[in-house]
């Protein structure tokens, strides 16, 4: 699959169907996701934090969490959900229905017309989708802070503001990537490998979704452990 | 030319084909015929090389297919149209993206250019590109869907010999006797042989000269129609018993034809 990713014919129409398909189709559940748990982090924070009388540090703190860990987490998990269930079912149906089998008797290589788009398609738009996710999600914590919490606005952004360090967007940036890879490799051999006709396929959908989703934590986990260390001069 | 020797072929042990060889020499057409589950589709399974026999060989154009490198295997596909059951159609694609597929995905022709080919291809399958251009296949009849396939394989492939599997299946006599029309305009005006799997004794008589019959995954005969009539072997009248009137009446059609 992964010799597949390089070199001709390129399949330019067909990864801009995904671009949009991902990206634009992924979007209202990004935004309403990030929206809700920003606010929902933000309550809990400054209730926390005010215990401690350090409320005016809701910002910072928020910032870390959601570039860190929030935003590509939650982004990856929700792309998972729906784009890996929605490729899985895709690749299952045509392979139930011969169409891969078609492609293959006009010479045409299946792995490479299908994965390709879908990798690349995810590798720019999980990273952009992670972007919009954390603005969200820092719009959803001011709008807490500001209404509920009573922190000033301008020290709550100069606290953000203060957070977004190489390290920290580094972190942020790499982690998306990493998730698309988890997405579009899971997605594309359960689709592949599905067999036993419609029921075969659901169960490979099935499959598909939850092995991402988990792939997608053990990276997290890896990944902040791993790159944390790595990065730690530049938080 | 196409040639299976001493082929056994099984599906997670189980098995499917057992010692089948034959040879198809260039322009000829065959027909297999066979229950069921005999084993009919997979012979054009391994013959495409989407599947490799656990012993024996598949000769395609002298190469044994399974031993070959990918690229030589798509080079040697190339030359082989396979029709799958139910056309096999990209559900996603209307008839012109479908039928122009591989000119557009993998030829720098010209749009129009394309656009003539699509339609020039699907008025020799004998259906109107007017009408049918922009339609999903799902929208289609069975057996424009057969000849929608026809014609997407004719465009993709530069076939010297073609696989149909059961091309008249689950078809009314009206569109089975298109499909039919179709295959053997293939044979006449393109020089394009055929090998067709099917249980229809009729369809296979009107397509065939030689028929192999499958039975459990054996090779229970090879011949021409006049042998298949005369053919004493168990397996085989046992095949043709619930068809023996109207065999013998597209038989007796057939001699008096020729």
């Amino acid at each position: 699959m992964i010799g597949a990713q390089f070199g001709r014919p390129v399949y330019f129409r067909e990864f801009q169907e995904q671009l949009y398909l991902v990206g634009v189709g992924s979007l209202y559940l990004i935004i309403l996701a990030g929206a809700f748990a920003g606010q929902g982090f933000a309550i809990a924070f400054s209730q926390e934090l005010s215990d401690f009388g350090a409320k005016n540090y809701l910002g910072r703190i928020l910032a870390i969490a959601i570039f860190r860990e929030l935003g590509p987490v939650l982004t990856g998990l929700m792309v998972a959900a729906r784009v890996s269930a929605g490729i899985t079912a895709e690749i299952g149906a045509m392979k139930t229905s011969n169409q891969i089998n078609a492609m293959i008797a006009f010479g045409i290589d299946p792995v490479r017309k299908i994965t390709v788009p879908r990798l690349w398609a995810l590798l720019i738009m999980v990273p952009s989708l992670t972007i919009i996710c954390d603005a969200v999600a820092i719009l959803g914590g001011w709008l807490i802070a500001e209404v509920v919490a009573n922190v000033p606005s301008s020290l709550y952004w100069t606290n953000v503001r203060d957070r977004l360090v190489f390290g920290n967007l580094f972190m942020g940036l790499i982690k998306p990537i990493a998730f698309a890879m988890i997405i579009a490799f899971v997605s594309c051999y359960k689709g592949f490998a599905s067999s036993g006709g419609t029921k075969g396929v659901g169960r490979a959908t099935t499959e598909s979704v939850v092995l991402s989703s988990i792939l997608i934590l053990i990276a997290n986990f890896m990944l902040t452990k791993i790159v944390g260390n790595l990065i730690r001069g530049w938080t | 030319m196409i040639e299976l020797k001493g082929v056994h072929f099984a599906y997670n042990e189980r098995p499917v084909l057992r010692d089948v060889s034959f040879r198809v020499e260039e322009s000829e057409s065959v027909v297999i015929l066979g229950p069921s589950g005999s084993g009919k589709s997979t012979i054009l399974r391994l013959i495409l090389g989407l599947e490799c026999p656990q012993q024996g060989e598949v000769i395609v154009d002298q190469r044994d297919i399974c031993h070959l490198p990918i690229k030589t295997k798509r080079e040697i596909r190339k030359k082989i149209g396979m029709v799958f059951q139910d056309g096999a159609l990209f559900d996603s694609l209307n008839v012109a993206e479908n039928v122009g597929y591989y000119l557009l995905e993998h030829t720098n022709l010209a749009l129009d250019e394309i656009d003539r080919r699509v339609r020039e291809i699907l008025g020799f399958t004998g259906l109107n590109p007017d009408e049918i251009m922009d339609v999903l296949p799902e929208e289609l009849s069975g057996g424009m869907q057969r000849r929608v396939a026809i014609a997407r394989t004719l465009l993709s492939t530069d076939p010297q010999i073609m696989l149909f599997d059961e091309p008249t299946t689950g078809l009314d006599p009206q569109a089975t006797s298109k499909v039919l029309w179709l295959i053997q305009k293939l044979q006449a005006e393109r020089s394009i042989s055929s090998i067709v799997v099917t249980h229809q004794i009729a369809d296979a008589v009107t397509l065939s000269r030689r028929f192999i019959v499958i039975v459990q995954g054996e090779v229970a005969f090879d011949g021409s129609l006049r042998e298949l009539r005369d053919c004493t072997d168990v397996r085989v009248q046992d095949f043709l018993g619930p068809f023996k009137e109207s065999f013998d009446e597209v038989v007796r059609q057939e001699f008096m034809r020729y």
